[in-house]
């Protein structure tokens, strides 16, 4: 998919190859199951999955659980479903994602193609930034979006998820950028480019590969945090993650399974669909982020 | 001699343009990273409960919280948890990406199968291997149903077997990823020094064991930094599975300081904590990133 | 005042000197070849005359204006990369227009422009086609292209040539001279390779370790180096360098000169002022091409040295034969024709044009003569 298969020296016995074709599928099959037991079970009546039915498929086909998981299942106090939360989810990632994202390319640009003293110790502190677990920051933030009154709000979400981002485009871009030809940008000066026309014309029209990998990076660490949203979110604020954890974590009445794993799905959705479109630039960009470092 | 001057600016401009660019996102990184760090620390050591205080106190949360058997128990869970998440998912992670790169016909499907948890929240692979595991209506209850009435399986509401299915989870979630990144490496083995080392008469174990797996060592050096800063972060895969329960059984230090910062109102330990997984992570990645930048110059 | 002057320039990265004090003036119209192994300075240097790295010290003028702290497009210069560093998401067209782009000429201006230098260079059916789909050779009359359109003061060419296979680099090489001849231009070329630096320049500086060791035509650069090292980093084999002791005989300055089984043999000097050096080492310098069997030897010269040595080695190269013997206990070549009558194992008498030798200070291996 996105590695360049190359011919292996190795060459392996028919039994080795049947023996290595089960491994690979039994593999598979054990990857499939859960997203198998949330399909199945999201679109089956209560009582199949109560009765000892989770992995049959459904003798009784029903969205109800879904219509129900999206508009009136009872989250928190309020039986809304999560279709609010899912838009304070979208309203959230957008706006982070683009800021992050370019403040990343910019940040790349600079700490590439105009390199000053100290630059690799102001990347390391950027980077670094990225590895921190967030419980140090959790309680000086509060503090901050209170004073900021941002507090419990979406813009709030936004500025804690550009800040802590920031780190993981930069890399993306620096790294991506460290390999483009600075002899263009050289030639670019002599041509009389600026600082931004050089961005604008030589560099941004060939980032397109990087721009789709620090999208979906953002996108996915983004939609999927739980930790930020659980701590900073206001009622109104809450993003699907912590919408779904309220829903399933509910103490009260009967616990509706088939519900609780459509909600799964909706809020997976997204991301997977992400991953399925433009999995490619996902996976190569893992790649060349986390082994290069 | 005005246009001169005027060059001279714009000249100007552009060499301190760069810095300029670069200067937002520095302030926010020095206040929201490494001022808060700052300050979390500063509280570790007050009198801080509900709220931040500045009475100081010396290391007196430091002391408390070593004496306090929920966090020897998240600490202890934290070891276990971690070492097997590790080594799981780095020897599964390896030997799918060795499998995966002998020719295999759909190799591209499956390596799809394998990464796509890593695209999912933490909150929805909880639900779904909470549902999954739980004996009442998961495993055990099909398995049941299916006729093998002695079958038991309650890992999840065991006390001292439910950190094991929070490695179940997590390994689900990430060994596709490691997979990806052992894959890339074997990928970038120069095959010049396979088909020499066959012609020294290598066997295929030989050449794995002797040759390739030698030179994946930056490979397994990225996979045990990033793993073992998964593992010390985990938080929401706890509160989604089992919630730290039953019990304390899968207490975490993440899950530890959120609950005594925030509903057990003592800040100042939870701070101490929080600081004391902050440590945890830089002596792993300081050096990493150390050595990382150091090449690359 | 020259065209282009470089003036007690020097360049430093914290408190090491990477470039110390160079001093060249560059008339117009002329083609200055900056030549060395690698890390030598030269492309420091050519960066420094396109403002792509700042001046530590001295000045650096085009026109009499100094350059200082000007910004490259500010310069009227233009420059051609080792990697053509064509913009890879721009058309060919664009790539040469975008300079005057940004210099705020107009369209029509532009478009002329591109036409007149696109049928210059022959690339005028390339003008639609993005860098990518371009072979080296096309790449390259391109970033030339985009450095005429500019009709610049000076060009400035970083090794524009090391890319290519070696058949593409000599018919470029001819291509630049070409255009030279014709237009004129004032260009600063840097190069590693000293058969471009000869074949190109009107005149060359040969640098090593942050110093220009010599400047000058390529027949001064050639004949009489300054020192051992430009002696043996222009030329191709290399000048043999071989320990000789002077002695004065009849009144003849000789170098004496250890043979294959060590024996001496005496090569008489061309130069008188060699008397001066009488009992004193030194190392002679003899180029291949002055080594050759009697037949061919320079008729013209008046000081051909007989000698008769064991050959090692011969090479056989198509229109030369490279023969390796002992002088000096040192490997020696000499170019003699494919015709010559050679073998390894044999001895062979030599005939030495003496009249070409260089004699070095052994101390300071700087010239001595001529």
């Amino acid at each position: 998919m996105s590695v360049a298969s190359q011919d292996t020296a190795i060459r392996t016995g028919r039994a080795v190859r049947v023996l290595i074709y089960l491994v690979l599928v039994l593999f598979s099959l054990f990857y499939l199951l859960p997203l198998y037991v949330m399909v199945v079970n999201s679109v089956k009546p209560l009582d199949e999955i109560t009765g000892g039915g989770m992995m049959n498929l459904p003798q009784v086909f029903t969205i109800e659980p879904w219509l129900k998981a999206w508009s009136s299942a009872q989250i928190g106090v309020e039986p809304t479903g999560l279709s609010p939360y899912f838009w304070n989810s979208i309203k959230m990632v957008v706006p982070a994602v683009a800021i992050s994202t370019v403040l990343g390319a910019l940040n790349g640009y600079v700490l590439t193609k105009w390199r000053f003293k100290y630059d690799t110790i102001l990347f390391g502190l950027m980077l670094f930034a990225c590895f921190i677990p967030f419980q140090i920051v959790l309680i000086p933030m509060a503090r901050m979006l209170g004073l900021m009154g941002l507090a419990g709000t979406t813009s709030g979400l936004v500025l804690v998820h550009v800040v802590y981002g920031i780190g993981f485009t930069t890399l993306y871009f620096r790294n991506y950028y460290a390999v483009f030809p600075t002899e263009l940008i050289r030639a670019a000066q002599i041509d009389g480019a600026g600082f931004f026309q050089i961005f604008w014309r030589i560099l941004l029209p060939s980032s397109g590969p990087i721009a789709v990998v620090s999208v979906i990076w953002q996108f996915t660490n983004i939609w999927n945090d739980f930790l930020f949203g659980a701590s900073f979110a206001g009622a109104d604020s809450q993003p699907m993650t912590v919408a779904l954890n309220n829903l399933v974590q509910a103490s009260h009445g009967v616990k509706e399974y088939n519900v609780h794993f459509a909600g799964a799905i909706l809020a997976a959705l997204p991301t997977l669909l992400v991953y399925i479109v433009a999995g490619r630039y996902f996976v190569r960009g893992l790649m060349a982020g986390s082994v290069k470092g | 001699m005005a246009m001169q001057a005027n060059a001279d600016f714009k000249t100007r401009l552009q060499t301190l343009l760069p810095k300029l660019v670069l200067s937002p996102s520095l302030a926010l990184m020095l206040v929201f990273v490494y001022g808060f760090i700052l300050f979390s620390v500063y509280l570790s050591f007050t009198d801080s409960r509900l709220l931040p205080s500045y009475g100081w106190v010396g290391f007196e949360n430091y002391s408390k919280l070593w004496r306090l058997s929920h966090w020897e128990t998240s600490l202890i869970n934290m070891a276990v948890f971690a070492s097997l998440y590790i080594t799981i998912c780095t020897f599964l992670g390896l030997g799918l990406a060795i499998f995966l790169d002998q020719k295999i016909r759909a190799e591209g499907m499956l390596r799809t199968i394998y990464l796509y948890p890593m695209a999912l929240s933490f909150i929805v692979t909880g639900t779904a291997w909470k549902w999954f595991l739980d004996p009442g209506i998961g495993l055990e209850n099909v398995m049941q149903s299916w006729g093998w009435t002695s079958f038991e399986f309650d890992w999840i509401k065991n006390r001292d077997f439910a950190i094991y299915t929070v490695v179940l989870a997590a390994v689900w979630q990430t060994s596709g990823f490691v997979m990806a990144m052992f894959l890339a490496g074997l990928r970038g083995i120069d095959n010049e020094i396979l088909k020499a080392a066959q012609m020294d008469g290598a066997s295929n174990w030989n050449l794995y064991r002797r040759i390739i797996i030698p030179q994946l060592r930056p490979a397994f050096l990225s996979a045990f930094v990033i793993l073992s800063h998964l593992a010390i972060k985990t938080f929401d895969l706890v509160i989604a599975l089992t919630g730290g329960g039953p019990g304390r059984a899968t207490e975490l230090p993440a899950t530890f300081m959120y609950s005594y910062t925030f509903s057990r109102n003592q800040m100042g330990i939870g701070a101490a904590s929080a600081t004391i997984m902050l440590m945890t992570i830089a002596a792993i990645m300081i050096p990493y990133l150390y050595a990382e930048l150091r090449e690359k110059k | 005042m020259g065209f282009l002057d470089i003036d007690n320039t020097t360049k430093s990265y914290g408190s090491t000197e990477v470039l110390h004090k160079v001093d060249i003036s560059v008339e117009e119209g002329e083609f200055l070849v900056l030549v060395g192994p690698s890390g030598c300075g030269k492309s420091t240097l050519l960066n420094m005359i396109a403002g792509l790295e700042e001046i530590t010290s001295g000045e650096i003028r085009i026109k009499d204006e100094v350059m200082n702290g000007v910004h490259p497009s500010k310069r009227n210069i233009a420059m051609v990369f080792q990697s053509y560093a064509l913009y890879p998401n721009m058309t060919v067209g664009k790539n040469i227009t975008f300079g005057l782009e940004m210099h705020g000429t107009p369209k029509d201006e532009r478009d002329k422009a591109m036409n007149d230098v696109a049928k210059l260079l022959q690339i005028e059916q390339l003008l639609d086609r993005k860098p990518g789909a371009l072979s080296g050779g096309q790449r390259q009359r391109v970033a030339m292209g985009r450095a005429l359109v500019r009709d610049p003061d000076v060009f400035l060419f970083d090794e524009p040539l090391s890319n290519l296979d070696a058949k593409l680099r000599v018919d470029m090489r001819t291509e630049i001279k070409k255009l030279h001849h014709k237009l004129g231009t004032t260009i600063v070329y840097v190069t590693h390779d000293q058969i471009e630096a000869m074949t190109l320049s009107t005149r060359i500086a040969v640098m090593n370790g942050g110093y220009v060791q010599q400047l000058g035509t390529p027949q001064e650069i050639y004949d009489t180096p300054a020192n051992i090292f430009v002696a043996t980093f222009m030329g191709s084999p290399a000048m043999n360098v071989v320990p000789a002791k002077v002695s004065v005989e009849n009144g003849v300055p000789m170098a004496r000169v250890a043979l294959h089984d060590g024996s001496l043999t005496s090569l008489p000097f061309s130069q008188a002022n060699m008397a001066e050096w009488d009992g004193k080492e030194i190392l002679l310098g003899i180029r291949p091409e002055t080594i050759t069997d009697e037949d061919a030897a320079d008729r013209k010269s008046g000081n051909i040295a007989h000698m008769t040595n064991r050959i090692v080695v011969t090479e056989p190269a198509g229109s030369d034969t490279f023969v390796t013997m002992t002088m000096g206990g040192r490997d020696v070549i000499a170019r003699m024709r494919s015709d010559a009558n050679v073998s390894p194992g044999i001895d062979f008498m030599f005939a030495v044009n003496m009249e070409k030798a260089v004699a070095f200070d052994p101390e300071t291996e700087v010239r001595i003569a001529p």
